[in-house]
């Protein structure tokens, strides 16, 4: 039985990844779930420099996912090339990094700095929903992910995996973009911007305001999403939004996606990776498939 | 790192109005938390996913029992309290670093755990470690009128000093007032005392004040809304003095670095 994957000739041992923002490093995870197991790790976006992020709160529930608005908060890559990177280096998984920027300068130099490390991917966050530069704005507007993908692809070594914000008219638009300026792959989808008022407080539950929605009540939106830019790219599909079970993320790889990131599910049981690992393949030898690859993109 | 453990409820009582008891078996947890720790207790319900952080209360080893002492505030409490005896329920803990973190003031010889409210439960244990250890515990606990609840248990390792909202029990006003009311740093006392404290906000400023007036180690307990528990989310920071050895900013996460700090790390005042 085959569970392997490749994103532009990285293999990965399996579909399932971590989503950014929500698994840490991977050290903070890995006393409950056995990362060898995983296909990739996707690290906590980092930056050229340290982020404070945003005043809390920065997160607040809500029926059936979450509100956050961390505010890309990370200890810069000084830290992470000698702290995270190292860590998660012991494991046998795909390393994938998830790079932020407040310019496209910035990205560019986090890239190019990450060109001869041990990372194995990297995936740019031109998405984020609760910072303005470097996130949303950049990510709704096509051609300045045209421009972004071919700046870093430029001096990059890895293989780049775009991430797409949801928070668009047409997200097909930004994937063919992203194709455009020559990305490796693209994953989708970030956080959807929402809102919480706390009706105590007569206030906003979140410091920031407004804050990104993930967990299961955002499942449905990306699973359309994702079938809709398989339907019109070329490159390979990193699919995310909602996944807590082994059915869920099925869902998206049928729907396109070559492999899926599990994020918010983490905070609701830390080991599901394992869990959803395990009910891939428990659901592989149900169905009598030889191959991972002959179930992705079946449905049309 | 906690542990993510089935756990069972073996007891449940209400000790006030909107107070609940809960005595969960759960040895991992009972066997490795410390005062100040805290665990995650997750919803059985798909549409309520993040955890709720709870305070340990006391624990004991040998029937590898933990208690939580907790407030009912919203669904996964109200649902919690609502738990038949015998119900397993999914707990990720002990989570944090409690009170073995104190290093400024740690040989004074007189201690004062201070409890608002909800931040009366991790008092217990706290003080019941250090009535063990010999030091001279006092407990001052604040609440909002004579619906008060952890008394008779926090009599048997500190001597007991009450402040009520509306003055029906003990002192008429609030934590501090007691403090001063009872005289518990006069006499040159200030100088051989450490606090401990656990509750809202404005207590937790009071005592930071307090603290810094009379130049007395204090060691605080705080809260703030959590999604991970397991310091991977970066929801529930505190802002700090200095950079945060961790974060690399002025950031430290009250999950893990926390939720127990020193006044003098934080931008409490």
């Amino acid at each position: 039985m085959n569970t392997s994957v490749s994103i532009a000739g990285v293999v990965l041992k399996n579909p399932v990844m971590t989503a950014s923002g929500t698994f840490g490093s991977g050290m903070e995870y890995s006393e409950f779930a056995d990362l060898n197991r995983l296909g990739g790790v996707v690290t906590k976006g980092v930056a050229v420099t340290p982020w404070e992020g945003n005043p809390t709160p920065r997160v607040a529930e809500t029926t059936g996912g979450m509100l956050n608005a961390i505010g890309l908060q990370n200890p810069g890559l000084d830290v992470f090339l000698e702290r995270d990177l190292p860590f998660l280096q012991k494991y046998d998984t795909t390393i994938v990094v998830n790079v932020c920027g407040h310019s496209e300068e910035e990205y560019v130099e986090a890239v190019a700095r990450l060109a001869d490390t041990p990372a194995d991917l990297l995936e740019i966050n031109i998405s984020c929903p609760n910072v303005r530069e470097g996130g949303i704005a950049f990510g709704t507007n096509a051609s300045k992910i045209c421009e972004i993908t071919k700046a870093v692809k430029a001096v990059a070594k890895q293989p780049i995996i775009m991430k797409l914000s949801p928070n668009v008219t047409d997200i097909t638009e930004m994937a063919l973009a992203a194709q455009d300026g020559g990305a490796d792959a693209v994953s989708l989808i970030n956080t959807i911007t929402g809102m919480k008022i706390d009706i105590n407080r007569r206030t906003f539950a979140l410091a920031n305001k407004t804050g990104g929605l993930s967990g299961p009540a955002i499942k449905p939106v990306a699973v359309r999403m994702v079938w809709q830019v398989a339907q019109k790219v070329s490159i390979p599909i990193v699919g995310m939004g909602g996944i807590a079970t082994a059915e869920d993320a099925l869902e998206f790889l049928m729907a396109g996606a070559t492999a899926v990131s599990v994020g918010t599910a983490n905070f609701n049981n830390p080991g599901v990776t394992m869990e959803i690992v395990d009910g891939i393949e428990a659901y592989m030898r149900r169905n009598k498939i030889e191959d991972i690859r002959d179930i992705i993109g079946c449905v049309r | 790192m906690g542990r993510y453990v089935l756990a069972t409820l073996m007891e449940r009582t209400q000790l006030a109005e909107g107070i609940f008891s809960a005595v969960l078996r759960a040895e991992e947890i009972a066997s490795a938390a410390k005062p100040g720790q805290f665990v995650c207790v997750y919803s059985d319900d798909g549409a309520h996913l993040l955890p709720r952080p709870i305070s340990i209360c006391n624990t004991d080893v040998k029937s590898g029992t933990v208690r939580l002492v907790y407030r009912v505030v919203g669904f996964g409490t109200e649902e919690l309290s609502r738990k038949e005896v015998g119900a397993k329920i999914r707990v990720l803990g002990p989570i944090g670093t409690g009170y073995e973190k104190v290093s400024e003031g740690k040989d004074r010889p007189i201690r004062i755990v201070i409890g608002g409210g909800i931040g009366i439960p991790p008092m217990l244990l706290l003080a019941r470690k250090w009535c063990e250890e010999c030091y001279e515990v006092h407990a001052v606990m604040g609440y909002r009128n004579k619906d008060t609840f952890l008394i008779d248990e926090l009599s048997g390792y500190a001597v007991c000093h009450i402040a009520t909202d509306d003055g029906s029990v003990g002192t008429h006003g609030t934590v501090l007032d007691a403090i001063e009311s009872e005289g518990l740093l006069a006499d040159g006392r200030d100088g051989k005392t450490l606090l401990a404290a656990c509750g809202p906000m404005p207590m937790l400023r009071g005592i930071a004040r307090l603290a810094g007036e009379r130049n007395i180690p204090a060691y605080v307990s705080l809260e703030e809304r959590m999604a991970c528990g397991v310091g991977a989310c970066l929801g529930c920071i505190t802002k700090t003095r200095e950079v945060d050895g961790h974060s690399h900013v002025h950031n430290a996460r009250i999950c893990t670095e926390g939720p127990v700090f020193n006044v003098n790390e934080l931008c409490l005042v």
